[in-house]
């Protein structure tokens, strides 16, 4: 494997997410708060969210971790944003299939997450890419 | 010695990783095993498996001749007075799960302390927690010095009459700093406190000798130190182990067994309950008579020279913070660092492919990781077939994951 394999992993919207993190915080208002972390190399995710008729109204996530974990969880929060709960844990179900390198629904636009479909590549990551993701889920399964 | 020369006695080490030579640098993990570790391991699996000290045949005989001649290498390595005193088990873990689970179970009570210190692993604290709560003893930190050392102020500070156990590393896994256990022993003494050395990184690395150190537990695994993953050795002075109960009941560790009541075998072998693991033990046997044919001094100068090297050309690295003690005469062969704006993960993967294996993480040390303020942190660990080459590439790949992250963004 070269350097140029390595593009294939951390691609220019997964670097973007990384350096300019969307939703980055702690929600006042929400209802729902998940902490999580990968024991086996100390990523950790706060995850707050809003939850209101079935709706995630609104959601923010804070953390520390490396650029594939945080660039997830900012591209997770911008997904289900707006989304009512079964929404979300069907993108969620995509994006664990495709992280997974398995057949995924193509027909769901998954927007920037698709950049992340070169983790699949890059076994020892693929853990970072899903912390954030199990968050959402657990929170909303909850519910 | 030639680390050039002893690198061919490793197969392993022999392979392309991502289109590059491999160059392994996560020896404190685990190490790799010399050709005559893995021959000996099949010869034992082809030529005479067999259980030990129960068969009258003469496979039987063969295995347990070699079983308890590895316990006879093990003991000589690390200068323990008698064979009576080496302990097969697990590994460290298990090793000092035992020390905790029977001294501590039964010298332990409400009032009393346990000293560890900030720097441990997690297989030296948790085990300690354990116990600390199922006795109502306290569990005690040491402090660390700025640079992750431990000062032997603090020790006498910390240390007192109620501390009944002290139990500290001998080579940190994270800061590579070698610390003071001949000292901390002798004022646990002092004190009346027994004194366990957990010594996962050190053997491997630098000549142990248990009697010289005068601890009264040491713990080690043998897959750190060139033998086979699944073994280890609990060192113990035999007037300590003959007042501990076993901690693992059943076949191999017994005397006598009626219905209601049973006996145990005699040292070392009522703490070797069930079959044991001597594949793991004859391969242990294998690792140490590799290691003393090179020689531990020539190891331990080898590895010293090599992390100062390292040291030297990490610290031209913009950007990059080293952990630990700055003096390389102070540290065994690791590096803990950490590079500006780029994450470790991203580190171990971009260095990963070019073919260099470092770790990542926290090391199995959180509450070090904590006083270090750091989140994670990569690592780059040396052993004897580690060459001044492989320290280049390193920090070639350094330079190129620096750029390459600064490009990306």
């Amino acid at each position: 494997m070269s350097f140029n394999n390595l593009d294939t992993l951390y691609r220019q919207v997964i670097m973007d997410h990384y350096k300019k993190p969307r939703n980055k915080g702690i929600l006042n208002d929400g209802n729902l708060t998940i902490d999580m972390n990968n024991p086996t190399c100390g990523d950790r995710i706060r995850l707050t969210m809003k939850v209101e008729n079935g709706i995630v109204v609104d959601t923010k996530f804070d953390g520390d971790g490396c650029s594939i974990s945080m660039s997830s969880a900012s591209m997770m929060t911008q997904a289900v944003k707006g989304k009512d709960i079964e929404t979300a844990l069907n993108i969620s179900k995509t994006f664990s299939e495709m992280i997974q390198g398995k057949e995924y629904d193509d027909s769901l636009d998954l927007g920037d997450i698709e950049a992340l479909q070169g983790v699949s590549k890059f076994p020892a990551r693929i853990k970072c890419a899903t912390l954030a993701w199990k968050a959402m889920e657990k929170g909303l399964k909850e519910q | 010695m030639n680390p050039y020369e002893i690198r061919k006695l490793f197969p392993i080490l022999n392979q392309e990783v991502n289109g590059h030579q491999l160059v392994y640098l996560d020896s404190a993990a685990t190490s790799q095993k010399p050709a005559s570790v893995i021959e000996t391991i099949e010869e034992y699996y082809r030529g005479y498996n067999s259980n030990v000290h129960r068969g009258v045949h003469t496979l039987g005989t063969k295995a347990t001749d070699a079983y308890e001649g590895a316990r006879e290498k093990v003991r000589k390595f690390i200068n323990a007075a008698s064979t009576e005193e080496i302990i097969f088990t697990k590994g460290t873990t298990a090793s000092l799960n035992m020390v905790a689970r029977s001294y501590g179970g039964a010298n332990l009570s409400a009032g009393d302390e346990i000293v560890i210190s900030y720097m441990e692993h997690h297989s030296n604290i948790i085990p300690w927690q354990q116990i600390a709560k199922q006795t109502g003893a306290t569990l005690k930190y040491l402090p660390l010095k700025e640079d992750g050392t431990i000062s032997l102020d603090d020790v006498r500070a910390t240390i007192t009459d109620s501390t009944k156990i002290v139990s500290i590393m001998q080579v940190s896994n994270v800061l590579g700093v070698i610390n003071p256990v001949k000292e901390i022993a002798e004022i646990a003494h002092e004190h009346g406190a027994v004194m366990v050395v957990d010594g996962a990184q050190s053997t491997p690395h630098l000549k142990v000798d248990v009697r010289d150190l005068d601890c009264d537990f040491f713990a080690f695994s043998s897959h750190k130190m060139v033998g086979p993953t699944g073994i280890g050795v609990l060192y113990g002075k035999k007037e300590l182990l003959e007042n501990m109960e076993p901690v693992e009941f059943g076949g191999e560790m017994i005397d006598f067994v009626g219905l209601q009541d049973s006996t145990w075998k005699e040292l070392p072998w009522k703490f070797e309950g069930g079959t044991p693991i001597i594949a793991g033990a004859i391969g242990l046997g294998a690792a140490i008579d590799f290691l003393e044919e090179i020689g531990m001094e020539n190891i331990e100068a080898h590895e010293h020279k090599l992390t100062a090297y390292a040291m030297k050309k990490m610290s031209a690295v913009e950007g990059l913070t080293i952990f630990g003690p700055v003096d390389p005469e102070k540290r065994a062969g690791v590096i803990t660092f950490n590079l500006d704006e780029v994450h470790p993960h991203d580190v171990a993967t971009v260095l990963d492919a070019e073919g260099i294996a470092v770790r990542a993480g926290h090391h199995c040390a959180q509450p070090l990781m904590k006083w270090l303020n750091v989140s994670s942190t990569a690592r780059a660990s040396f052993y004897l077939y580690n060459t001044e080459e492989d320290v280049d590439k390193l920090v070639d790949g350094l330079v190129k994951t620096k750029e390459y992250f600064s490009n990306v963004f």
